[in-house]
């Protein structure tokens, strides 16, 4: 699944035959004896809304700045648009729109002209970017925000806003860290709208999260990441078919209980995973074996049946939750 | 809107100057405290100085060079005031850049490099020293303490000189991690005593030996005797004159050289 060809780097053709845009082979990043990233390998075709799923400290930002070309990597092989980052940086950076991890917005500018300015980064005329910025603020729904102060946004609004900015070259890869990080449920779905809504114009989305559910609602395939190595790779779907069960039953007995009850839930579902405050069984059909637990006159404080989630896939993988 | 290699072919040739319009954009917020104190500036100190202290001082001596003693320290005060503005252009800007907003890391993304950040940032510091010592020699213009026709030279003099403080400064900006409040010590232990034993408001030869290496290794000093020559043919042997210039020069590249060595070693690990 590896062995996407690379175009030879040092030409502008863009994107390999296969259409694809981005790949890896052992990619590996060391900062002194730390491995930040530990040859990981992976390619993403034209479109596709690609994810890094892992906890803090995975390696997924690494792995994104040295995509992003602002970070050279120690080993192995990286291609985007069949340039080699390391050699052909402002050329990478320029087929890319990218939103950080934290915002680094100019504050000392109102929202418009920061889109302005951006803009001239890539040399582009006055002439483009005035129309474009107002566009590109309508997309943001920042319209009627675009004479204030940055520092005078919320959150969520300097978010859209960065992603606004990373718009301005209309770049056919769009790199998000940790996009909805810190931000409240609402200003989430409206990030997730908008993106989907670039998804749809045929952009190509890579992006990292420790959010199961924004992983789910975005990508197409991602890659666990821990501690730098790749556990797993697939879309959502697969990914939760292959390491876990249809449904899971969350029980939770007081934290005194969980850890002793485990001995006499053996045998109900397929797989007893133990947390501190919930014992989770891994079923088929929850239903039932919540059934069977009552049947054994067990009576858990509280319970709840649920689809299996990435959250699931991410426990079995490395036997951590993905936000501690 | 063009191909993104047509983006990448612009931003490597004029990368430096994109950046630096989005600094003097910046500057332009600020533009109104800008010019007050480069208006405001040399009509304080060319006031209390030349016209207030200066009856106090013994205008007839030789050691002043023959001229008025507004006109004997008009000159340093223009070579001062660059040194001023470069120590704050080139310290919180740069730490806003890295650490506090961290707004370098925005065109760090975009096509440009980090080395042309740090040109950009220069570049436009650099116009705004331009300006600004245009406006105090105008004001030492009307005060009519610039006797000869070269006087206005010395705006060059104290834009150089500006850089040559500024740029190593520049560097040890770039190279902080950890606001601990150097800046305020840089202000206090460093600007300070180089703006008072520079030979500023009186010959260096006057302080004694132990403190007079100050001069000696103060941009400021260099850049006063430059400016003075310049001003009212200060008695001073041609060679000196080329030292002067060269450890200018020397410092400005130095600290360019640093500089960039810091901005892409810190944005490029």
């Amino acid at each position: 699944m590896h062995n996407h060809a690379l175009t030879p780097s040092g030409t502008l053709t863009g994107g390999s035959p296969h259409g694809t845009v981005i790949s890896a082979e052992n990619l590996t990043k060391t900062y002194g004896d730390v491995t930040a990233v530990d040859s990981i390998s992976f390619a993403v075709p034209a479109g596709e809304s690609f994810g890094l799923l892992g906890p803090n400290g995975a390696g997924k930002s690494t792995t994104m700045k040295m995509i992003g070309g602002v970070t050279r990597r120690t080993s192995g092989r990286l291609s985007i648009m069949g340039l080699d980052p390391d050699t052909h940086g402002p050329e990478v950076r320029a087929h890319l729109g990218v939103v950080p991890q934290q915002d680094n917005l100019d504050e000392e500018l109102r929202v418009r002209d920061n889109l302005l300015v951006y803009g001239r980064y890539f040399g582009l005329p006055m002439s483009y970017l005035k129309p474009k910025a107002d566009e590109l603020l309508e997309f943001a729904q920042l319209t009627d925000k675009a004479k204030s102060k940055v520092d005078a946004l919320s959150g969520g609004m300097k978010r859209r806003l960065t992603i606004a900015r990373s718009l301005i070259n209309e770049p056919r890869i769009l790199l998000l860290d940790e996009p909805t990080t810190g931000l409240d449920p609402q200003a989430r779905h409206i990030l997730w709208d908008r993106l989907f809504r670039l998804k749809e114009q045929g952009v190509t989305l890579i992006l990292t999260t420790h959010y199961m559910d924004e992983a789910e609602q975005l990508c197409d395939r991602l890659i666990v990441v821990d501690k730098g190595r790749i556990m797993a790779e697939g879309s959502p779907a697969q990914l939760i078919r292959e390491h876990s069960t249809r449904e899971v039953v969350e029980l939770r007995f007081g934290s005194e209980r969980n850890a002793t009850i485990g001995s006499q839930l053996d045998g109900i579902g397929e797989r007893l995973e133990v947390l501190p405050d919930r014992v989770l069984m891994y079923a088929h059909d929850g239903e039932w074996a919540l059934e069977q637990v009552s049947a054994r006159g067990l009576r858990p404080l509280t319970s709840l049946v649920r689809r299996s989630s990435l959250e699931d896939v991410f426990l079995r993988l490395t036997g951590r939750s993905l936000v501690d | 809107m063009h191909a993104p290699e047509v983006s990448a072919a612009k931003a490597r040739r004029w990368g430096a100057f994109y950046y630096a319009e989005q600094v003097l954009r910046v500057m332009k917020g600020y533009s109104w405290s800008i010019v007050m104190y480069s208006v405001g500036q040399p009509v304080a100190y060319l006031f209390a100085m030349g016209v207030g202290l200066a009856t106090l001082v013994d205008t007839g001596n030789a050691a002043f060079g023959g001229v008025s003693y507004l006109a004997f320290i008009a000159p340093a005060l223009l070579v001062s005031a660059a040194v001023m503005t470069a120590a704050n252009e080139f310290t919180f800007p740069i730490m806003d850049g890295f650490k506090w907003r961290r707004i370098y890391y925005g065109p760090h993304a975009s096509p440009l490099t980090p080395q042309q950040i740090a040109a950009g940032q220069i570049m436009a510091v650099t116009l705004r020293l331009v300006l600004q010592s245009a406006i105090y020699f105008a004001a030492v213009a009307l005060f009519g303490a610039s006797p000869s026709g070269w006087g206005w030279a010395g705006i060059l003099v104290a834009t150089l000189t500006g850089l040559a403080f500024g740029l190593p400064l520049m560097a040890y900006s770039a190279s902080i991690t950890e606001d601990k409040g150097q800046f305020a010590l840089v202000m206090r232990f460093i600007v300070m005593p180089l703006f008072l034993f520079s030979g500023t408001f009186f010959p260096l030869d006057n302080l004694p030996l132990a403190v007079r290496w100050i001069g000696w290794i103060s941009p400021i000093w260099h850049g006063t005797e430059l400016g003075r020559t310049l001003s009212f043919g200060y008695r001073e042997p041609p060679l000196l004159m080329v030292l002067h210039a060269a450890v200018l020069v020397a410092l400005a590249v130095l600290g360019w050289i640093l500089t960039r060595r810091r901005f892409a070693r810190r944005m490029g690990q």
